[in-house]
């Protein structure tokens, strides 16, 4: 989240899509409900079904899954077409005065400039900014197609030279794009770009292409090849027809829809704030980044990135994803969303060289281009690593780190193991047989492999996947694979923290010890860890340097506490060091009191540069239990910790108009104070302190432009630098923007025997969808008899009237068949799912919970087909993210 | 205000002389407000009641909706309704109510519970069934409008939602508002609640476009101790068959006011008419003594010492 749970109180607008937070997190959304009853907001909510969050909406929209991209498109259009943008903040704080390179070209027909059909991938080098400074009123007259920008007189900019800055939210500064990837996502294209997307690395010899240190602007964004005129050019072709085609929305629900969203800025006014709030609903598609970027561009346009009660608002899918994600639960990140060193980078100057972007604006702008500190972050985390093996001579035992040369992304390793080229597998925390796509070919990858360890609280499909229905004795005796269960912990059981949506650092205490002979987790991984030592110290090896030399300094080594790895992510001084600046100084062992005290030459350590800070000299920061809100916005700074430097707004200088005066004063976040010269607020500012507003420096401090990306240049985007509707992989309909590219072009199929993907020839005429109850949770709670009381037996959302065309009633079996296989669950028939006309097609969408596998109390007692959802999903990824297609994808139905 | 002095009684079911304590001390009347239009359904409510009151789970089975069973049952008071409501203008929505005891002020259960002491009513407005006096006739079963209390056939005993008569008694609040996560779910006085939902009502209509939106306190029955705010207050059949005026039926108004009293007066004059024989015709006369059989116990077995 760019913003906080608590924070949606704030907000007079909701769209909530992709996400069905009532459902899926119902004590975060009080605060939607409060601020319908304290503020009187406004919320749409816009799904494949009428869910619990619709039963509060004030206006309900049922989109056909996948079609998210035109939904958004066609609002851009919209508040672009009916003067509803931030005009101020779009010249300021983003980069629509921003002129791009001539050989650029928008998709009409579905592709970039740039497209490499043979490889399916783009050579981006078109994809960037021009070199040249001001261009502003120097524009041609006419600009193409007719799309003359009548934004007027460019806004408030005046003098060239007292232009401003704005800066990249939402979309992909490397530090936030954590809360942008849902579960079990990957960050950015591993082998895209560095932290801010400054450099794209090509990882061959030719050296890509960079950001021009000067860019080009329009101030009147008159100029043709503007972003703000490509944006307007881009989205003119989402007209309510065609967004309605492609959504099964009625034209007339659609434009409703538009207007009320775009309500709050009625003629450029900036009082009203309004959020987007999304979930899994976005990340799991084969276009999901750029889904999500959509909404980063609508609130950049509508002027919400930055504000109380604003934002682009990714509910995380569990309790500590935000911090899993953090910590670099992903195969191309580093913790702090530093990027992974890839084979290319010989030593560390080159490795830093490639991430580190220099700034890239308008000569007569700021940027604080804060990813420039990158240096600081890495040679820390290094010392935090390797101790005192990690020496400035050694380069910071930067070759002790594995270096990435392809995509080790969830479904890729699973892949692999199907493949026979992974040959074990270790599992903490996930039920890999059913969290995957295709569950088949994820038991069938299992039976190739040599072992398996899991490590879980209850018995599950992944460690019984040798159990799974349909493999006999027979078949048991074939299958090789070594099962290692561990007995792990539960949440209760153990302390440490978790890290919410809205980025806070919480600690929790142990309840209860793990029963029986179950063990902390951290002390499981110790002991591995501690036993591969010695193998390493024994045996020799390839390369034992990085297992020998890890540090591993904690007072019991066998059962590391998770307070001393707390204090070991903020970091240390390891020699007295003092910061001029900020008159603090520090002696050598004592703890950081920030990320802006790390250094590069070795003097500090840090696990995590975004969580310095956490636990400090002053004490557990994650502990704090303060409950004051002397704003009344809901920031309550002492309670927790919040990274970025316990700040709860991201990109809050954007809350202020250029002379840093609140667009609101009634939610007052951080203003410009004349009289102590720096910012000051009830939230701590996101920006440089003492950065005068006539310097115009950008809000987002993240990007090396200082503003908001509403076209993301370079290697960014693996898909484009606009998002583009493209057709989810299995549809029911050609794309009505450009039939010829239909869906994704960068997406790759997967090439096993496995991997089946059904058209509407074959018969797969239904769109079907999953998701998740209140009810239960993943896969645990089907082992408790309270969860499975409520909600007992899993079933399959059928509309009405097709059940009445079917013949089937609530309550009988039916079989749902997509190419990979077959689902067997009760029909639940309801009036909660409309048909819907796509493309002049009558079409129908299907659901159903994920809940059940083949062990839990309803499955041993005979009630399931004891069949995971997931055997009908498709093994296909986002470009971007790496998160399957989970959501849209195509079946049969028919009763048993 | 951990003050027990919150539970006082002021009726008792079929109980004839005066309610101990009744009037000693001016009670607050307590209620659960319930706002339907910020319930998402969650089942936090249902939950906390089953783990608050320790009940046993049950099996449920799959019945074509997202509602966890049928109805309420002896052991499982609080029940989300879920309806799909379709209007012939196309508009549609998806009501959720939480279903449980209204704890009415004129209780039909009460009035027709013919055991002493098994329902009582404490002056703060909670109806609560006392088991160790209920006789299982399940009268109250059909007194209520609400088809609440619920027969357990093992202990031949009637159960409902005692409005957490024990967490109130020590100043809490009933364990399902204390978990609902939306805060759809207050409790307080009656005056404040009904203040409270009444301002949502008024929210709703002026604001959010729900002209019939109002406020579920029906006088039928005296009012009750849980009320609703609801979109269409017009049509509380929509939420679940919520009657629009419930009545506790005829036959137990008749039982209560007219046969009971007549009944009583019958009793009376049987009595009186048994004094006046005793008066009229003397005591009873003395009956030939019948014969007296001895049996002798049995010897005590061998070796047993106790």
């Amino acid at each position: 989240m760019t913003n906080g749970w608590i924070d949606i109180k704030n907000t007079d607008m909701m769209l909530i899509m992709g996400g069905n937070p009532a459902e899926n997190h119902p004590c975060g959304f009080k605060w939607a409900v409060e601020a319908k009853l304290k503020r009187n907001a406004k919320m749409i909510v816009v799904d494949p079904r009428f869910t619990r969050t619709a039963s509060q909406a004030d206006q309900f929209l049922q989109i056909r899954a996948g079609a998210d991209i035109a939904f958004l498109g066609g609002l851009i259009n919209y508040a672009i077409e009916n003067n509803r943008v931030a005009k101020e903040y779009l010249v300021n704080y983003t980069n629509a005065a921003f002129i791009i390179k001539e050989g650029f070209k928008l998709p009409e027909d579905g592709l970039f400039s740039g497209f490499d059909a043979a490889t399916k991938s783009y050579n981006k080098s078109s994809w960037n900014y021009q070199e040249g400074g001001n261009e502003t009123g120097k524009a041609v007259a006419t600009p193409p197609m007719g799309v003359a920008g009548d934004i007027p007189g460019g806004a408030a900019p005046g003098s060239i030279g007292s232009v401003k800055q704005s800066q990249p939210q939402g979309s992909a500064p490397a530090g936030e794009h954590g809360s942008v990837t849902g579960h079990g996502a990957e960050g950015q294209g591993y082998q895209a770009q560095g932290p801010a997307g400054a450099k794209a690395m090509g990882g061959g010899p030719i050296p890509p292409p960079s950001l021009p240190p000067n860019i080009a602007y329009d101030l009147s964004l008159q100029h043709p090849r503007c972003v703000y005129q490509l944006l307007r050019q881009q989205y003119s072709r989402y007209t309510p027809e065609m967004v309605s085609r492609i959504t099964g929305i009625p034209q007339d629900q659609l434009l409703k829809a538009y207007d009320l969203f775009t309500s709050v800025r009625i003629n450029g006014d900036m009082k009203k704030v309004a959020t987007i709030i999304y979930a899994v609903g976005w990340t799991q598609h084969s276009f999901g980044t750029q889904i999500i970027r959509t909404a980063a561009m609508v609130q950049l346009l509508m002027g919400n990135v930055g504000r109380a009660g604003g934002g682009v608002n990714a509910l995380r899918g569990h309790s500590n994803i935000q911090g899993a994600t953090d910590m670099a639960g992903i195969f191309d990140i580093l913790p702090g969303y530093l990027k992974v060193p890839s084979p290319t980078d010989q030593d560390l100057k080159t490795y830093l060289d490639r991430i580190t972007p220099t700034p890239a604006k308008p000569n007569e702008w700021q940027s604080f281009n804060y990813w420039s500190n990158t240096p600081k972050f890495m040679v820390s985390f290094l010392k935090a690593m390797y101790g005192n093996a990690a020496t400035k001579d050694n380069d910071f035992a930067f070759n002790y780190l594995p270096k990435v040369d392809r995509n080790y992304s969830w479904v890729n390793i699973w892949n692999d193991m199907y493949e026979g080229t992974v040959k074990g597998f270790f599992a903490f925390g996930m039920n890999g047989v059913m969290i995957g796509p295709d569950s088949q070919k994820n038991i069938d990858a299992l039976k190739k492999a040599d072992f398996l360890v899991v490590c879980e609280i209850y018995p599950d499909e992944t460690s019984a996947f040798w159990q799974a229905p349909g493999i006999t004795p027979d078949d048991m005796k074939q299958i090789n694979t070594t099962v290692y269960r561990l007995p792990g912990a539960g949440f209760a059981e153990k302390d440490g923290t978790f890290v919410n949506s809205a980025r806070w650092l919480q600690w929790k205490h142990v309840a209860l010890p793990p029963p029986g002979d179950c063990r902390l987790d951290q002390d499981i991984l110790a002991q591995i860890f501690l036993k591969i030592r010695e193998l390493y110290q024994k045996e020799g090896g390839k390369f034992p340097d990085p297992i020998l030399k890890a540090s591993w300094a904690y007072t019991l080594p066998e059962h590391p506490s998770l307070s001393e790895i707390a204090k070991e992510i903020n970091g240390k001084a390891l020699a007295d060091i003092s910061d001029e600046k900020s008159g603090v100084s520090l002696k050598a062992g004592q703890q950081l009191p920030g990320f802006a005290m790390l250094r590069d030459d070795g003097t500090t350590s840090s696990g995590n540069w975004l969580y310095c800070g956490s636990w400090t000299e002053a004490g557990a920061m994650m502990q704090r239990r303060g409950t004051e809100d002397p704003s009344g916005l809901g920031i309550y700074p002492n309670w927790g910790w919040s990274w970025p430097a316990n700040r709860r707004v991201l990109y809050n200088r954007a809350s202020c108009d250029l002379a840093g005066k609140p667009w609101d004063p009634t939610r007052s976040q951080v203003w410009w104070n004349e009289t102590a010269q720096k910012w000051v607020g009830n939230d701590i500012p996101d920006f440089k302190p003492d950065s005068k507003p006539e310097e115009h420096m950008g809000p987002f401090i993240m990007n090396p432009e200082g503003v908001g990306r509403i076209f993301v240049p370079l290697g960014a985007m693996a898909d484009g630098p606009f998002p583009e509707f493209y057709e989810p992989i299995e549809s029911p309909i050609d794309n009505p923007l450009h039939p010829n590219q239909s869906s994704n072009p960068v997406v790759k199929k997967f090439k096993t025997a496995m991997d089946k993907y059904g058209t509407v020839k074959e018969g797969y005429n239904i769109i079907c969808t999953t998701y998740r109850l209140t009810e239960h949770y993943h896969y645990w709670t089907k082992n408790n008899p309270m969860n499975v009381e409520l909600v007992p037996e899993p079933f399959v959302e059928i509309p009405a009237e097709l059940a009445d065309q079917m013949g089937i009633r609530g309550g009988e079996k039916v079989k749902v068949t997509s190419a990979r296989s077959d689902y067997i669950a009760k029909a639940m028939v309801t009036k909660r799912i409309k048909p819907m006309m796509v493309d002049g097609k009558k079409l129908y969408q299907i659901g159903m919970p994920i809940h059940w596998g083949f062990l839990g109390i309803s499955e041993s007692e005979g009630r399931t087909s004891k069949m995971p959802a997931n055997r009908l999903t498709p093994t296909i990824i986002d470009p971007n993210a790496y998160t399957p297609e989970f959501k849209g994808f195509l079946v049969k139905l028919e009763k048993v | 205000m951990s003050d027990r002095g919150t539970l006082r009684i002021q009726q008792i079911s079929a109980h004839p002389g005066p309610v101990a304590g009744e009037g000693t001390q001016r009670q607050d009347k307590v209620c659960k407000l319930i706002d339907t239009t910020t319930c998402i359904g969650c089942k936090a409510c249902e939950v906390a009641c089953v783990e608050w009151n320790d009940m046993p789970f049950q099996t449920t089975y799959f019945d074509n909706t997202y509602q966890t069973m049928p109805d309420t049952d002896w052991n499982y008071w609080n029940l989300i309704k879920f309806n799909e409501d379709q209007h012939d203008d196309g508009s549609f929505a998806w009501l959720m109510r939480k279903h449980q005891c209204m704890h009415c002020e004129d209780p039909g259960c009460l009035r027709a519970c013919p055991a002493d002491g098994a329902i009582v009513q404490y002056s703060n407005g909670i109806v609560d069934f006392q088991q160790e006096n209920c006789i299982g006739c399940q009268f109250c079963v059909s007194g209520c409008p609400f088809n609440i209390p619920k027969f357990n056939p093992n202990t031949k005993k009637v159960y409902k939602c005692t409005l957490c008569s024990d967490r109130v008694g020590a100043g809490l609040e009933p364990a399902c508002i204390k978990a609902c996560p939306t805060g759809c779910l207050h409790f307080g006085t009656k005056e404040d609640m009904k203040f409270m939902a009444e301002n949502r009502a008024t929210q709703l209509r002026e604001v959010s476009g729900f002209q019939n939106a109002g406020v579920y306190d029906p006088d039928t029955i005296g009012g009750t101790h849980v009320i609703y705010v609801l979109h269409d207050a017009t049509k509380p059949e929509r939420y679940g068959n919520l009657p629009a005026k419930p009545r506790i039926p005829l036959s137990f108004t008749v039982w209560k006011d007219i046969f009971k009293p007549i009944g009583l007066f019958g009793a009376m004059l049987g009595f009186v008419g048994v004094v006046m024989h005793y008066v009229f015709e003397g005591p009873r006369r003395e009956q030939p003594t019948p014969p007296v059989v001895r049996i002798d116990p049995p010897p005590p077995p061998a070796g047993k010492e106790n």
